[in-house]
Formats: structure tokens, sequence, C-alpha cells
């Protein structure tokens, strides 16, 4: 019996089988992501800014909200960080508008409230790092997690320019197949390869902020809850050993 | 205080019905482990209303504005986080709770005459946890949400001549739609009270009747007299304070698992909130998979096994619905001279294991991509789950003459058997590889023998049950 | 199984321990699914602080602006109106603002932060109607002896042009000042003053 009810546990904690939607089979780059550097979610918040925001909006997400979250003043951020004449109790709106988007890129770039819940976060570093030059789309640039999509490689002044480096390969019946091992930087950056590994590693910790600033509290409610549960759990304990000493 | 309490008592039977159903409610004293979930049932059903009251005025049942209320709620209302999450685990925890709830009723035969009508009712609850549930999903308006009602309700699209004028009825539109999304809302709030009146129901004929046991003996028919009463059942003992207290154990471990996942991992991986769900619904982009919430899996599999023929696909719709109605059956299919497992024969304690083990893989194979192996595995496993059904005359009747319904049953197995046999090896142009083919055919066979036929061959041994509670 | 075994002191301290910690567990519970019922961020970023420009506001004039829903009035008032505010106090329930009707900085005379400027929030202190500016001086329909004020056209509560109310009105307490500053002459900022700034 104990057996089978471990089963059936065992099947709701399956982990989950569930790919992201427009996934690719492109190896994923791993960090440690969180949202305990407050430093790395600062420089996160302004990288988003700077680079982001002018195309993407982030409409659930207020500026008052990450100013107290990421523990800076308001007045710096209004100051820093808001470029129009937006308030800070106000979400974070591109200044693209939804036309303009989909005139100038074909498709409207998405909001990025929730990017950092429907994507992993490794996939966003990921695919954050892997643009590489390609004559062949629109933007003049392509991605390997990410293949053909739309959007421009707007960090190229920090990263620099990447030329992918293909591998052929040929399978059983004969069919050669070409696809991307690896980048060679073809022009360097603002930055170092390192440097900018970090500033993504920033921007990304961000993003999963960002899609749920409420994990900023969660785990700690969590903690203390789990705590007096425990109290809770041995009182009821006792008093259902001692109520039984009837019955038994 | 006592004045009050009397003034109320004339108007009103509060102290009756406080004895009769808690102070004065003899339960059996052996109640083990499967026994909390009835209550934790009813605890979740409390949480699942007062934090979908709480939702609704925050939420905004329209296709422009629901995705956006949702994330509102997320972020902008204090504590909204909580209260949302506490919502999306509580519908995945209820489905948890009652499948455990319906399973402790197939270990100890809870079904069992005089708990016909007790069974009903709780089926007729899980159905409208069904409903409930299947409404709610398309609320947040995610991709998820969207795309899975699409072909839920497509589903009835499939029914001959009615079908079309059905589905179109159902969602108002012919898509899912704002329309659809705004009546949906108001069926998500008004279920759930046509379920409490249910659970009142079924708590009643519960109390009328007395609870079963892990032994399946009745305790009212057996001696009399305990230390709180001359007239009780020897071997019952008041639901309050002893199942109150043990209860309250059960529930602050059962709220530990719950929070623990609202505040460490409300996803759960993918399962209680799909990922695609992260973004508002589009109706002209498709996500790559659609699955369902992992709570109907075992039933979308069963609905994709079936494979349409004579121009329709209703037959997988069909045996989606026979394999819940013939859950109402059991009470007549089960034919044993004892209630409990554990004086039951062995090939029934085979039959509850390989069921349980089908449903848990149906589960799993309803949340994959379908792949020939996959289909064919859905296949056997979802004959396996009819055959659980039909052939329980058979196996549980422990030698005793099969009525003429049950051998009917029987010939239906048989009829089964072979022809999805037939089906595998004639008839599915390019099917899977021979080898995936013989091993579910002798594995068909297999089940077909050991559950139908020779519990007739060789009649199977029930152990004899005690006098009073073994505990 | 017999009675003597029971220690019915620790069943009862259990009991009790058990009880209390339960009710606090579901207190705890109870505190976000109320407190989702506060203001939202959302209310928040709508009732923020307004900003009025008043260098184009004439002596006498009247400007409504909407602050958390409600109507604020801007009032220029004229020296002459000022100088009648004095001779009042007979006919006002409350002539030296004691009542917690406005913010300290306001509890003067004319309640006021400068003398011209009366900032009011426009909402009846009876039942929440909004009244209406009368600022003509004498003989006036509702009132022989009238040195300009507001009237509440809903239940004829009367007010001076300090909103202070008058005696034998339905309205108990003078109009509601609310917490503003001025940023510089001509702009005030309604809904935040120098200590929450």
């Amino acid at each position: 019996m104990k057996i089978r009810f471990l089963l059936l546990l065992v099947a709701c904690l399956y982990p989950a089988t569930v790919p992201a939607a427009g996934g690719s089979g492109a190896d994923l780059d791993h960090y440690e992501y969180t949202v305990k550097d407050i430093h790395s979610l600062q420089n996160g918040a302004r990288l988003f800014v700077n680079y982001c925001l002018s195309c993407h909006s982030a409409q659930y997400m207020r500026y008052n909200r990450m100013a107290s979250d990421l523990e800076i003043p308001e007045d710096l951020v209004q100051e820093s960080m808001i470029f129009d004449d937006t308030k800070i109790g106000e979400p974070m709106t591109a200044t693209l508008t939804r036309e303009d988007g989909e005139e100038w890129f074909g498709v409207a770039p998405p909001d990025l409230s929730l990017i950092g819940k429907l994507r992993d976060p490794e996939w966003l570093y990921t695919y954050l790092r892997s643009f590489y030059i390609d004559d062949t789309t629109a933007s003049g640039w392509n991605n390997t997690v990410f293949p053909n999509v739309a959007m421009p490689h707007v960090l190229w002044t920090l990263q620099g320019i990447q030329k992918p480096v293909y591998a052929t390969e040929v399978d059983d019946r004969g069919h050669e197949s070409r696809h991307v091992t690896g980048f060679e930087l073809i022009r360097e950056g603002s930055m170092s390869p390192e440097e900018f590994d970090h500033a993504m590693e920033d921007l990304t910790n961000f993003l999963y902020y960002m899609g749920e600033p409420a994990r900023m509290v969660r785990i700690g409610w969590g903690m203390w809850t789990m705590l007096f549960l425990a109290l809770f759990g041995v009182l009821a304990w006792f008093l259902k050993k001692e109520y039984w000493r009837d019955v038994h | 205080m006592k004045a009050l309490i009397e003034w109320v008592d004339a108007r009103f039977p509060l102290v009756n019905v406080a004895r009769e159903h808690l102070t004065e409610y003899y339960a059996p004293k052996n109640f083990n482990f499967w026994y909390f979930f009835g209550s934790l049932a009813l605890l979740v059903l409390v949480l699942q209303i007062v934090t979908g009251i709480l939702l609704a005025m925050n939420y905004k049942p329209d296709a422009d504005l629901a995705f956006a209320s949702v994330e509102y709620i997320m972020r902008d209302v204090w504590g909204g986080w909580f209260v949302r999450y506490m919502h999306s685990t509580g519908a995945s925890l209820f489905f948890v709770v009652i499948y455990l709830h319906m399973f402790r009723g197939l270990l100890y035969g809870s079904y069992r005459s005089p708990r016909e009508l007790i069974w009903i009712i709780g089926m007729v609850i899980y159905l409208a946890m069904m409903a409930t549930a299947f409404f709610g999903y398309l609320l947040p308006w995610g991709q998820m949400s969207y795309w899975g009602a699409q072909v839920i309700v497509n589903l009835f699209e499939t029914l001959p001549v009615i079908g079309g004028p059905l589905s179109e009825w159902i969602r108002g539109d012919y898509v899912i739609s704002d329309i659809t999304l705004n009546r949906f809302y108001a069926f998500h709030y008004l279920v759930p009270f046509i379920l409490a009146g249910l659970v009142f129901a079924h708590i009643v004929a519960l109390h009328k009747v007395g609870s079963n046991n892990p032994d399946g003996i009745e305790i009212k028919k057996g001696p009399k007299g305990n230390r709180w009463s001359e007239t009780a059942p020897k071997d019952g003992i008041p639901f309050h304070p002893y199942y109150s207290v043990k209860d309250l154990l059960g529930t602050v471990v059962f709220m530990a698992v719950f929070l623990g996942i609202v505040f460490f991992i409300p996803e759960m991986f993918g399962y209680f909130i799909e990922q695609p769900n992260y973004e508002p619904a589009n109706p002209l982009k498709t996500p790559e998979h659609i699955a369902p919430v992992w709570y109907f899996t075992p039933y979308y599999a069963i609905l994709r096994a079936i494979p349409s023929f004579a121009g329709t696909q209703v037959w997988g719709v069909l045996a989606m619905f026979v394999s819940i109605v013939l859950f109402f059956l059991l009470p007549w299919l089960d034919r044993s001279p004892v209630k409990s497992i554990r004086y039951k024969g062995p090939t029934t304690r085979l039959a509850l294991a390989l069921f349980v083990v089908t449903f848990l893989v149906l589960g799993w194979l309803g949340t994959q991509a379908p792949t020939t192996n996959l289909t064919i595995m859905s296949q056997f496993f979802t004959l396996v789950y009819m055959l659980f059904f039909l052939l329980f005359p058979c196996f549980s009747s422990a030698g005793q003459p099969l009525p003429l319904l049950a051998k009917g049953l029987l010939a239906l197995s048989i009829l089964t058997v072979v022809a999805t046999i037939v089906y595998w090896w004639a008839l599915w142009s390019g099917g899977p590889a021979a080898v995936y083919k013989i091993g579910y055919t002798v594995l068909s066979v297999l089940v077909l023998f050991l559950l139908g036929i020779r519990p007739l061959l060789r009649a199977e041994p029930v152990k004899p049950v005690p006098e009073r509670l073994t505990k | 199984m017999t009675d003597e075994n029971v220690d019915s002191g620790r069943r009862r301290l259990l009991t009790i321990a058990t009880t209390g910690v339960g009710l606090a567990g579901a207190a705890g519970m109870a505190v976000p699914f109320a407190g989702s019922l506060l203001p939202s961020e959302k209310a928040k970023a709508a009732g923020a602080p307004v900003e009025v420009d008043i260098s184009k506001l004439e002596p006498g004039q009247q400007l409504t602006v909407e602050w958390r829903g409600k109507p604020v009035w801007i009032i220029r008032r004229t020296q002459e109106a000022l100088d009648l505010l004095g001779g009042m106090a007979d006919r006002l329930v409350d002539p030296d603002s004691e009542g917690d009707q406005q913010p300290g900085y306001a509890q003067n005379p004319y309640r006021s932060i400068r003398d011209d400027i009366l900032v009011l929030v426009g909402i009846c202190t009876h039942l929440g109607c909004s009244p209406k500016y009368h600022p003509e001086i004498g003989g006036v329909s509702f009132d022989d002896d009238w040195k300009g004020g507001f009237l509440c056209a809903c239940h004829g509560s009367k007010f001076d042009l300090a909103g202070r109310v008058f005696v034998g009105v339905p309205a108990p307490t003078n109009l509601e000042v609310p917490r503003h500053r001025y940023l510089n002459d001509s702009r005030i900022l309604i809904g935040e003053d120098e200590e929450a700034a």
C-alpha cells in the first residue's frame, strides 16, 4: 500500500517534460541564476532599461516596485532610468509602438515582463550570448538558440561581432548537414568576453526576477511557515497521542 | 452562553446536529492513513472557495483584460501571488486528495452495499470537480488555457449530427473567444457551490449508514456498548475528539505539503502551471505541444489511444466517457463476499495493483507527444483499464456462479481483446515494429486470462473475516 | 481503558496550546487573504500626488482637480474675504480648527499655508456630496448674511471660506484640508507634504 502511494506521489512529482515553446535543440550554457545578488540585479536593471526597454515593454513591472525590490532610491530611478515623463509608480513601457515594431521587425517585440517565466534562465542566458552575423537574414543577424529570430543583436557594441564556426556531419544515409558548433569573435566589443558573460548573467537574473517579483519574498515566507507548521505538528501529534490513549 | 445555546436549540437542532455528526457519531476505531483524505478534500474545497472569491475580486473575465488581471493579482495586489498560488496549487491537490480518497474506496470496498449511493454521489462530485477545473483553466487566458479549452470543446464536435451545433452552443462562438471566457467564468463560479451541496449530501448519506473501515466490517451490526454509550457499537469511537484530533494532525502535515508547494515550487515543474501559459492566448499560434493538466491526462491518453474509423473519431470520445462511467458501476461489478482487500484473494490484489499502474502510466502517456510506440502502449493500457472493470465480476466472484450480465461482460472483454489484436496486426498500417505487437498481444491475452478466465477455472480463495475489528 | 489513566491537566494544556497555535496559524493565513483587499499598487499609483499650476488662478476663482478620485478645490481668496473670516466665530462649530480635519500647518485662522490660497477636499463631511462654491457676499437665498463660502445642496450644510462648518447644519465637522506643499510660488503638490516627501 505504501509503495503504491509512493508511486502515485512520484507520478505527481515527475519532472516536467513540457518543452519550452519555440525551443530548439541547441545545448544551453549553465550558470547559477539567482535573485539574491542585489548588485547583479541592479546592473541587470541598468542594462535592461538602456538596451531592451526602447523596443520591449515590461507592462506589468512598475518602476517603484523595481526600486524597492532592488534597493535603488526612487529619485535615482526617476533620474537615471526613466527617460521620458513616465511617473515612478507607472509600469515600464517601450518607446517603440507596437505598430512601428511590426513594421520594422515583422513582429512586434514581445513584452518582457514574463519572459523569465516563459523561458528558463539558462535559455535566456545562452540566447543573449548566441547572436552571430548572418547575411541571409533580414536583420543581418541570427541566433543558434532561436533560429531566424527577428531581433537584431542589440548588444553587439558590448559583445562585438561573432562569426559562426560550422561542422559538417554526414548521417548514415549519406546526407550532409551543417550546424554551428561555436563562435569566433571577428570584431571586439567594448567588453571582454568574460565581462560580457557577467553582464548577461546580470541581465538574465533581472529578467528572472521580473518574471515573478514575489520570488524575492516567497521563499522567506515559506521558511517561516514551515517552521510554524513543524511546531504545530509536534503539538498536534502529542494531542492526538494523548487522546488516543483512551482507545488503545 | 448556556442560555444562548438553549435559545437557539429551541429553534434549530444545534446540539442535536453536533451530537449526531461529531460527539456521538461513532466511527470505526481502526481508520488508517487512507481515511485522512475525506476531511482533507473538504478542507481543500473550503480553501478553493475562499481563495477563489478573493481572486474574483481582482480578476476580469474579458479576453482583453484577463491575462493582465492575473498578472495584476500576481504583482500589484498585496499578497495576491499567495492567494493565486494557493488557488492553482489547491486545484491540483484537490485532485491528488480525491484520487487517493477514491483509491481508499477501491481498497476497502467502500462502494459496496449499503454505500452505493455515497459512491455515486462521490462520482458526481468528481465530475463536478472536473467541470470546475476545466472552466477554471481557461480563465488565466494563457496559451495553454486557450488551446486546451479549444481541444476539449472540440471533443464534442466529434459527436454525430449534434456535434457541430453543440460545440458552438458551448462556446457561444465559432472558436474559443471572449464570449466563451465570460460564460466559463460564470460556470467556474457557480459549479463549486453545487459541488458543496453534493458534498453535504455525500456526508449526510455517509452518516446515515456509518463509515466503512479497513476490515470492511459493519460495526453497527456487531456487539453494542462502549465506554461512551451502552447502545453504540462496541468497535466505534466518537468522531470528536478522537478523529478530530487525528484529522488535525493530518491537516498539519497536508498543509506543510500544500504550502511547501505554494512557497517553493508553485509551478510544480510545469505540472500545476504550464510554462506556455505565461504567454497570452494567441488564436493564431498553437504551442508546440498541448497537454492538459496532469489530472486529466489519463483520460486524454484514452481519448488519443482509440483510432478513428468509419469516418468519425467519436470512438475515442466515447471510450473516454465510458472510462469514467465505469466507476459508477463498481458497486454492482464487485461480487466478492468480502469488502476489504485484506480478505480478498490474490487476483483482486493483482487487478487493483495493475489498475493503479495503468492509471499512472496513462497519466504519463497523456503528457507525452504521441509517437507510434507510445500509441500502442496507450492502446494496451486503455485495454487494461477497461478489462479491470469488465472482468471485476469474474475475479471477485470467489467461486460463486456468475450471473448472466457478468458472463456478458466476460464475452465483451474477450471480444475487445480480440478486436484490439486484430487491429494491431491486420488493420494498422504503418504501425509499430512486430516486436511491440508481439509483446502487447501476449500481455493482453495474459491480462485477460489472469483476471477473467483463471478465476473461473479455479475459485479465488477468500480469507475469513473476523467478528471484530482487528485493531 | 479507565478514566483514572487520563491526565486531565496535560490533556487540557495540550488542547489549549494546540487550539492557540491553530488559531494563530489560521490568522496568519488570513493576513494575506484580507491584505489582498488593500489598495493595490495600481490604486496607489493612480492615487499618487497631483501637481497643480496655480499661476493663472485669479483672486476669487476656484480650480477643481481630482486627487484619489475626489475633487480638490484650490481657491485664491480675495483680501476682503480673508478680512471677513475673523468675524465668523460665533456662527461656527469649530472656529479654531481644533478637530482633526487638517494637517498641523493648516491649523490657523485661514486654514491654509499661504493666506490667500485655500486647498480643500470638496466633499461634505455629512454624507459625501460635493458642496458648491458661493463667493458672493450679502443676502443670498439660503442665508440672509452670507460672507462667502460653500453650500451643500444635498442637505443644506454651510461652510465659510476657510471650509469651517456652520452651527445648526447637518455636517458635523469642518471640510478636510488635504496634505499639500508648495513646490514653488506657482506650483502645488496635492497629497504629499514636507514630512512625507
